[in-house]
This record gives structure tokens, C-alpha cells and sequence, in this order.
């Protein structure tokens, strides 16, 4: 035997994943997979996600069956050298601690967001980790909220302070707004940051959110460490109105499918669950409104009024972008004509949520740009 | 009562409108071409003219099964009552309602009503928004001496009285509920004391005498408006017509029949009154009832040559939004 | 969130809508209660205390005491609504539908209609469902099914806390008379609920479980019930997917024959009596519209076609069980032509 005997558990992604379901295994018990492969997919209560492994093995014995809807923490699969005889697998299964009483604890322990109070206004945020490093903020996209980032906030988490906010009229902060534009975003982001005694921050914002983190940016330049722009709003005048459009108008499952669909490159990774929430969301009286009024502020006609192409190429900051290749909401195009002036990341397998469809590969992109 | 001029010759207007309205619908319904069956108010125009004429759009009124007058009483537009009787697509209810359906909510006409009885709890209720909203508005129920012997119409009156509201309760008498006598089917033989039992202001008066009707049914009115609560009036009255159009009257000889237009017609009586006090002239009466006749043949000509609703409105207007 | 009960999702909605809009009343037996008593005024807050508090904030004007009179109720509330005003009625058991039925399914549910698409009838009647008290006979029916078959009236029956305020809200929002069905054993079911107002679209089912072996369609308290038999169900193996219409009148239908393209089989589980009701109707529609995906006939669960029972031991065999609904999912996923 030449190597460890390990297990493969049920993950948590995110903070309020109790639960996951096995949708397939994308190696079959006997296999070897590389660094990096991606080995078999789970869904969650928003997406669909896939597991991929850290480091080379050998997948010695399949535990959970495809359809199995497990608890976090519950053994899916033992990893051992091919040459590891059956009796010590066996022994190693029936040693694996069950895993029940960790999860429930794991679930109570779950932080909570929070509310802050900024200039008349409740902005509701969830704050996570502590640390060294400078702060780390994320700023969500259109009619989505702080929960967008739960695959990948946690990685964050681990070496600094993150905070994921909800933006005026989104998640659990108040819905009433002025124009909804990037410069009340971009005020109530940093009078937030101001109110939880922040004085630096990295930055990172996906689709709307980012031409909020950008515009802040550009502004308070002496505010910001570096910026992450995923699939941004901001950086070219072309948008998919009929998603902006779509969304705003969704007040039954059918319609939020349809609209959410054309976020990621595979509608099949949708939940069911995650369309509820949003559908939830949307119910809220204030919400449509409030949609609306962002909606004219920044896609009004169809086109992106914010455009801060020069001014974040003039920045004297650390800026790179991410997008994924089968994005359908903002064209790769903006990413594309960035390429050569910024650091340019382009993700396969993804469409308009990277930091969702391909979070490990996401967050692996931000924690280097945040550790610097 | 001193009334105006203008007033008498408004009230004389609606009651001779009535009058040729339901003489010509029995005439019509005999020839065919009145779907179902048609109840008329002939020789009752007094009790809905003098009660409406205190009444304006924003005020209400729930009405029966014999609903031609009060329609007419509170501004329904004769023309489209005529349409709707006939089952046709510009009738007041698209020919969806009928003669036992008409209702002009712009009018504050909630309906005639196919159920006896199904009409007072409804007036408690336009009295009770009228009481929330402040606005000043009362609401009238006409019910009959059939209606009056309904639970549904002493939960009205409880109710009303209970919370104090705006409404007037009418009780027309006309004698005969079906083929049934009152004196038979009102156990206690006296609808106005009955109704006093339960705690309002509730008088009878001659039917027949428009000026009557007209004071008590102003003094109800006011009463509702100071916020002083409901009040009842049994109005006696006759019918001319059976039941419904084409009812054999078996319960009434052809004679005693004969002899009520002869002694109890409503109409013929404010004439005589307004001509001998020298209040308003026989001619322009003559006028008034000339004009009449021709907005009811117009009005039936019309009904007649319209076209039925389309077969689409079968499944529209069961929600607004479904 | 705030974890909520329904009869506290039920009282926040009928807060909210009423400062909302000054049109919204609430008229009823009791909906206060201790008018002219020696004793406390809003003592009772309804007999289940869902309208607990509305009196101090709202006054008399706005919370209405009646007396015990339902046919007044009904009728002067749909006379209220046509009126202007936005009633919301309370009948305190829908057995109590014999005394008022005229009002309701004569005068509001076909006032539009029958006057020609010109009235507007927003009128809002909660009414209270379900056996499981020892209420014998005539204060435990489930009656959803005879309000369902009546054009013009819609039907809310719903299961949880969170569907309960969003509902209630629509209801209230809507111009159509609604008959707002309670369960009066899951008062206190508690979930998650939001502190906003939020508004659920009528005819919009939940898809409460997902399964691929067999669609159980349930309602009010039985859905509870199918979950429970589901996760039993689960363990050997049988996938149940559970469908709660949420509202009767309008039916999803769409959600329904979806699912029975894929799981081919269905299950109605529904407390009412069996003759003329929602599973009846939900039956013959996945036999009109579905019959070629059907892998089994369709099945029924529901109360016998008795009367409700007094004594407890009876009562317990009258209410659909978790047991009979995991019997009979076994039935039909074990059905060989």
C-alpha cells in the first residue's frame, strides 16, 4: 500500500447548505483522476454544482448512489491506493464517524446576516472570517443578493474579514430607492464599509454589482486594494434586456425559469429551489418597483448607461476580470476587448455566474488577487 | 310637502316612463321575443319614484325580482333596460343578466334580484361602506311582503340596526307574494309593527299616494344621512300584472283586476291632485306621456333589430382575472 | 427569518393589508369580541385568534362585531364590496355555509356575471376547514371542493405559514370574491416568513417534494401527511413527488400533468369526502389530459362518504392517515396491467 486511505464527504458550499444531492459521478469506482479533474456533480439548494478534487487519487470505492440526497459531511466515496485491500477499506468505512450530529451543529453555528443602518437606510450583509489580510467585499449582481456568493465567500473567509452585502432594494436590505443608479449603490456600499469600521477593502463585484465595485473605484480609488470585475456591468454598452426584462416581469415559476436560464450555460444546473428564492424575493411588495427603477438606471433602453471602460483602465490599481466563455447576459466581447491592458480570466463551463457555475476556479482567482 | 315643479314633473315623468315601459313589455313578452319570464311593476311606480327621487348615483339600492321600476326610479337608461330584457348584446348587462339582473352599478343600481329576500343584506352592506367611507351615501333596500317574511331580511334589519347604518328598508306590499295572500303568509298581519320590533323608526303608507311615499321616504333619507341609523316604510300597493307575464291569476277574479286600475292606479291619482290644485297642466302631462310612447317604441324597435351577444361572451366576465 | 405560525402570518397579513389600504374591513362573529360585556374587549380575536388586535389599532369602524348572522355577514359584505369597500368576512366554519349560502354563491359569485362584467366584487371570506377536534358533524367538514365548483368564487387552501400571509394578501388584493380556506389544526404550524407584505399568484401550485416515481397531489393538512408518508416511502426506495395546488379555483393543471408525464402515476390525497371533490376532479384530469403517460390508474385517498364522528377513535379512521397514503403509493407504484 503506497499512500493514504481518505474520504470523500458530502461538501458544504456555503453557509446554509445542510444537504446535497449526488445528480452523477463523473468517474467510476476504479478510476484515477489528476489535480483539478472534476469527479462527480452535486446539487444544492441553488445550483448544481461539481466537486472537483484537489489532488490526484484513485477512487477506490463509491459509497453514495447517484439520486442519494445526503448530509454534509456524509461519506461519498473512500480514496486509497489501488494496491489498499477490501478489509481495509472496510475497516475504514466502518470507522468513518457519522456524521449527522456535525452537520446539525454545523448548521446552528451558521452566521446569520446582519443588518447596519446607513444614512437612513438598512442594508442587510454577512459578514465571515477574520484575519491579517484587508477586508474583502462583494457586491452582488441585478435581482440577486449576498447569498450568490456562498460558494465561494467561505474560501475567502479563511485569511481575512469578508462581507457580502445586499444592495439597496435587493436580499434583506430596505427596497425604497432614489434613482437605484451605480453612485447610490457605490454610496451606500461605502457607508457600509464606513459603519462596520473598514478603511480598505478588496473589491469584487459580479454583473451589476461590478460596475458598482468599479464605479466605486474610480471614485475613491485611495479606498480600494484591488478589484475583481466578474461579467461586469460597465465595461461596454450591449445587455441582454430580454434577461433584465424577463426577470422584472417573472411573478410564476415558468416565467423566473425561463428568465434565470439564460444565466448559466447549463439550465439543468438550475434548482428548483433556487428559482423559489427568487420567485420569493420578487413576491416582496417594494421588489418590483424598486427592480424596475434599477433596471431603467442602468440597462433604460435596453443599452448599459454606466460605461467606465477608460476610467478603470487609468486606475493605478490591481484590476482583473473574469467571465465565463458562454456568458449570455453580458457579451464576452467586453472582457475580450480588455484583454492585453488587464488581466483577462475566461472560464470554460460557465455562462453569466462564474462565481457560482465554476466556484472553486472563481474563488482560487480571487484569493490571489486578495493575498497580494 | 310643498315640491317644486320641477320636482312634480320629474316625478310624473318616471312614473308614466314605468308605466308605458312594463304596459309595452307585457305587450312584447305575449308576442314572443322576451326570453324566460318577465315580473312587472305596474301600479307600484309610486313607491319607487317617491323613494329615489330623494336619491342620488353615489346613493344605493338593492332591489327584487319585479325590478323594471326601481331601475328606472334610479336612473337606468331605458333604452339598454329594454336591450337587456330582449337578451341582447348592448343591453345594460350585455344580455347576460336579463329582466331579473338588471343593475347599473353607476347608476348605485346593485341589481335586481332573482331571489326573494336576496336583497336586503346587500343594501346593509352598500350602507355599511357608506358609514366606513364617510361619504355621506345611504343605501335603500326594496324588498316585498314575501321578501319581508325571509330570515335573510330580519338579519338585514338587525344587522343594520345593530351597527347603526345608513340604510332604508322599503316593503312594498303589493298583496300577493306568487299566488299567495299576505294576510296569509304574514303570520303577525302587519309588516310595518313586525319590523318596529326590531328597534327602527317603521311606518305604513298608502302606496297609491305618490305624496306619501315621497315624505315618508324623505324623512328615512335624512334620518340615514344625519347618522341617525335605518328606518323601514311599508308601502301598500298593487300590482295591475300576475306574477309574471302571462301569470292566469287564478287567486284574483278578471274583475277585482279591472276594478284596481279603476280605484287604486297611482298615476291617475297624482294627476288628478297636481291638475286640481293647479299645479301642473293636463297638457303638458298628455306631453309627458306622448314622449314616453315613443321612447318605448324606439326602445323596443331597437331592442328588437339588435344583435344577441356574441357567442364569445359565454366564458367572459366570470372574473375579472382568472 | 422569523420563524411564524400560520394564525401569526394570518394576523400580520390582515395588519399590513389593512394599514395599507383604509378600504379593508374585517366583519364577523367575534372577530373582536366583548361588545356590550362587562368582561374585555377584544377577548376573543376571533375563535382562533387570528384577528387578535386589530380592533385596538383599527377601532370598531374597521373591525366589526356582528351578531351571530351569517347570511347578514355575507351579503352586506359583498354589498359592502361592490359598495367600495374591501370585506373581508369571516365564516368561523365553513359548515356554517348552510345559513349563507345564498349570499355567497347567488349574489358575490355572480354579480359580475350576471350585470355584465361592470361589477367588482374584491371580497375576501375566511373560513375555517378540517376534522381532528372532536367537533363531530357540523364543525369539522372540509368544504373547499363545493366553493371550488362555483364559477366566479376563487378558492385559497393553503398548508404552510408562508403560503397563508402571501395568499391572504393576494386575496385581499384582488378584485374577485375569494374563499380563504383554514385549517384549524395547523394554526400553529410554524415556518419561515417574511416580516414584508408579499403577494403569491393565484393558480400557481408548489412543488413541495420532487420525486420521479409517483406525483401526490394534496392539500391543506394532507400534505403534511404525504411528507410524512414520503419520507417513510423513501426509505424503500419509492421517490414521491408532492404537488399542494394552493388554490382549488384557479388549478394549476399545468404542474400536475407535468409531473405525471414524468412519474406516470398519481395520487390524490384530500380530506373532504370523496364524491364531487378535488380528487375526483384531479383524477378525471389526469385521465383527460395525461392518459397516455398513466402507467396506473389514478388514486384516490380521501374521508368515507360519511358524515364527521365524534367519538375520537372514529375521527382517527374519518382523517386520511400517513399510513393509508403510504399504502396506497405502494398500491399504485406496484400496479401491473
Amino acid at each position: 500500500m503506497s499512500g493514504p486511505i481518505t474520504a470523500l464527504t458530502m461538501p458544504k458550499w456555503g453557509l446554509v447548505m445542510s444537504e446535497g444531492k449526488i445528480v452523477s459521478w463523473k468517474k467510476r469506482q476504479g478510476e484515477s483522476f489528476a489535480a483539478g479533474e472534476e469527479i462527480l456533480e452535486i446539487e444544492t439548494t441553488k445550483i448544481t454544482n461539481v466537486m472537483e478534487m484537489p489532488q490526484a487519487g484513485h477512487l477506490r470505492r463509491i459509497l453514495a448512489a447517484e439520486g442519494a440526497t445526503l448530509p454534509v459531511g456524509a461519506l461519498l466515496a473512500v480514496i486509497a491506493p489501488e494496491n489498499a485491500s477490501d478489509t481495509e477499506i472496510d475497516a475504514f468505512v466502518a470507522g468513518f464517524a457519522a456524521p449527522e450530529a456535525a452537520a446539525e451543529s454545523a448548521s446552528v453555528a451558521a452566521p446569520a446576516p446582519q443588518m447596519v443602518e446607513v444614512g437612513g437606510r438598512r442594508l442587510s450583509y454577512l459578514e465571515l472570517g477574520e484575519g491579517e489580510g484587508t477586508p474583502l467585499l462583494f457586491l452582488h449582481g441585478f435581482g440577486a443578493d449576498l447569498n450568490s456568493w456562498m460558494f465561494v465567500q467561505p474560501a475567502l473567509a479563511v485569511a481575512r474579514r469578508t462581507i457580502a452585502l445586499d444592495l439597496p432594494g435587493h436580499g434583506g436590505s430596505a427596497k425604497e430607492l432614489g434613482k437605484g443608479d451605480a453612485a447610490e449603490m457605490a454610496e451606500a456600499a461605502l457607508g457600509a464599509l464606513e459603519a462596520l469600521g473598514v478603511a480598505h477593502v478588496h473589491l469584487a463585484g459580479h454583473s451589476l454589482g461590478g460596475g458598482v465595485a468599479a464605479f466605486l473605484a474610480c471614485r475613491r480609488p485611495e479606498k480600494v486594494k484591488s478589484l475583481s470585475l466578474l461579467a461586469s456591468a460597465g465595461l461596454g454598452p450591449e445587455i441582454n434586456a430580454a434577461f433584465t426584462e424577463g426577470f422584472i416581469r417573472a411573478s410564476r415559476r415558468r416565467e423566473a425559469q425561463e428568465a434565470l436560464s439564460l444565466l448559466v450555460h447549463d439550465p439543468a444546473l438550475l434548482s428548483r429551489r433556487m428559482v423559489e428564492d427568487v420567485l420569493r424575493y420578487k413576491r416582496l411588495d417594494g421588489v418590483e418597483r424598486a427592480l424596475e427603477q434599477v433596471a431603467e438606471a442602468w440597462f433604460g433602453g435596453g443599452r448599459q448607461r454606466l460605461d467606465l471602460r477608460d476610467e478603470i483602465a487609468a486606475l493605478n490599481l490591481p484590476v482583473q476580470v473574469i467571465w465565463g466563455r458562454e456568458d449570455r447576459i453580458i457579451p464576452l466581447a467586453h472582457a475580450e476587448a480588455l484583454q492585453g491592458k488587464l488581466p483577462v480570466h475566461i472560464l470554460e463551463g460557465a455562462g453569466h455566474l462564474p462565481h457560482m457555475e465554476r466556484a472553486e476556479a472563481t474563488a482560487g482567482l480571487l484569493e490571489a488577487f486578495a493575498s497580494v | 310637502m310643498q315640491l317644486s315643479r320641477d320636482t312634480l314633473l320629474k316625478a310624473y315623468r318616471q312614473m308614466s316612463t314605468i308605466r308605458h315601459f312594463e304596459e309595452r313589455v307585457q305587450e312584447e313578452f305575449a308576442k314572443g321575443g322576451i326570453p324566460g319570464f318577465v315580473h312587472l311593476y305596474a301600479g307600484e311606480e309610486a313607491s319607487a319614484v317617491g323613494t329615489c327621487l330623494h336619491l342620488s348615483a353615489e346613493d344605493h339600492i338593492a332591489s327584487t325580482h319585479r325590478g323594471h321600476g326601481h331601475s328606472i326610479a334610479k336612473g337606468c337608461d331605458v333604452e339598454r333596460m329594454m336591450l337587456e330584457i330582449f337578451g341582447k348584446k348592448e343591453g345594460l348587462c350585455a344580455g347576460k343578466g336579463g329582466s331579473m339582473h338588471i343593475a347599473d352599478l353607476g347608476q348605485g343600481m346593485l341589481g335586481a334580484n332573482g331571489i326573494v329576500g336576496g336583497a336586503p343584506p346587500l343594501a346593509v352592506g352598500a350602507a355599511l361602506a357608506a358609514k366606513t367611507l364617510g361619504n355621506g351615501s345611504v343605501a335603500v333596500a326594496f324588498t316585498g311582503d314575501g321578501g319581508s317574511s325571509q330570515g335573510t331580511t330580519f338579519e338585514a334589519l338587525n344587522l343594520a340596526v345593530v351597527l347603526q347604518l345608513p340604510a332604508i328598508f322599503i316593503f312594498e306590499n303589493n298583496e300577493d307574494g306568487e299566488s299567495t295572500g299576505w294576510r296569509y303568509a304574514v303570520g303577525s298581519g302587519d309588516i310595518a309593527a313586525r319590523v318596529r320590533g326590531f328597534g327602527l323608526p317603521s311606518v305604513k303608507i298608502d302606496g297609491d299616494d305618490f305624496f306619501a311615499v315621497y315624505e315618508a321616504a324623505g324623512e328615512a333619507v335624512a334620518r340615514a344621512r344625519r347618522g341617525e341609523g335605518p328606518s323601514a316604510i311599508e308601502v301598500e300597493t298593487v300590482r295591475f300584472f300576475g306574477h309574471h307575464s302571462g301569470d292566469p291569476q287564478r287567486y284574483r277574479s278578471r274583475e277585482d283586476v279591472l276594478k284596481l286600475r279603476e280605484e287604486r292606479d297611482c298615476i291617475k291619482k297624482f294627476r288628478l291632485r297636481v291638475t286640481a290644485a293647479g299645479l301642473l297642466e293636463r297638457a303638458e302631462l298628455d306631453a309627458i306621456d306622448r314622449e314616453n310612447a315613443a321612447l318605448i317604441e324606439r326602445a323596443v324597435a331597437r331592442a328588437r333589430a339588435a344583435p344577441p351577444p356574441e357567442d364569445a361572451a359565454l366564458l367572459t366576465d366570470v372574473y375579472l382575472a382568472y | 427569518m422569523a420563524l411564524k405560525s400560520i394564525r401569526q402570518a394570518i394576523n400580520e397579513a390582515l395588519f399590513q393589508e389593512m394599514r395599507r389600504d383604509p378600504r379593508v374591513v374585517v366583519i364577523g362573529e367575534d372577530v373582536a369580541g366583548g361588545a356590550a360585556t362587562a368582561g374585555e374587549r377584544d377577548c376573543a380575536g376571533g375563535v382562533f385568534g387570528t384577528t387578535k388586535g386589530l380592533i385596538a389599532e383599527f377601532g370598531e369602524g374597521r373591525v366589526i362585531d356582528t351578531p351571530i348572522t351569517e347570511s347578514a355577514i355575507m351579503g352586506a359584505a359583498a354589498g359592502a364590496a361592490v359598495a367600495g369597500l374591501r370585506p373581508v368576512a369571516e365564516l368561523m366554519f365553513c359548515d356554517f355555509l348552510g345559513v349563507c349560502f345564498d349570499q355567497i354563491f347567488n349574489q358575490a359569485a355572480k354579480f359580475r356575471y350576471m350585470f355584465g362584467g361592470k361589477a367588482k366584487t374584491p371580497l375576501v371570506i375566511r373560513t375555517t376547514i378540517g376534522a381532528g377536534r372532536g367537533s363531530a358533524a357540523q364543525h369539522s367538514q372540509s368544504l373547499y371542493h363545493i366553493f371550488t365548483s362555483i364559477p366566479g368564487l376563487k378558492c385559497v387552501v393553503p398548508s404552510n405559514a408562508y403560503d397563508a400571509k402571501g395568499l391572504l394578501i393576494s386575496a385581499i388584493r384582488d378584485d374577485d370574491p375569494v374563499v380563504f380556506c383554514e385549517h384549524k389544526l395547523m394554526y400553529d404550524l410554524q415556518t419561515e416568513v417574511p416580516d414584508e407584505p408579499y403577494r403569491i399568484p393565484f393558480g400557481e401550485a408548489s412543488v413541495v417534494r420532487e420525486g420521479d416515481d409517483v406525483t401526490i397531489v394534496a392539500l391543506s393538512r394532507m400534505v403534511h401527511y404525504s411528507l410524512e408518508a414520503a419520507l417513510a416511502l423513501a426509505r424503500e426506495g419509492i421517490e414521491c413527488e408532492i404537488i399542494d395546488p394552493r388554490t382549488t379555483s384557479p388549478l394549476d393543471e399545468e404542474t400536475i400533468l407535468e409531473s405525471l408525464e414524468r412519474t406516470g402515476r398519481l395520487l390524490v390525497v384530500d380530506e373532504a369526502t370523496p364524491r364531487c371533490g378535488l380528487a375526483v376532479d384531479i383524477a378525471a384530469l389526469a385521465a383527460d389530459k395525461a392518459f397516455a403517460a398513466l402507467k396506473a390508474p389514478p388514486k384516490r385517498v380521501t374521508a368515507p362518504f360519511t358524515p364527521v364522528p365524534f367519538a375520537p377513535s372514529l375521527e382517527k379512521l374519518y382523517i386520511p392517515s400517513p399510513e393509508r397514503i403510504a399504502a396506497a403509493v405502494r398500491e399504485v407504484v406496484g400496479y401491473r396491467r
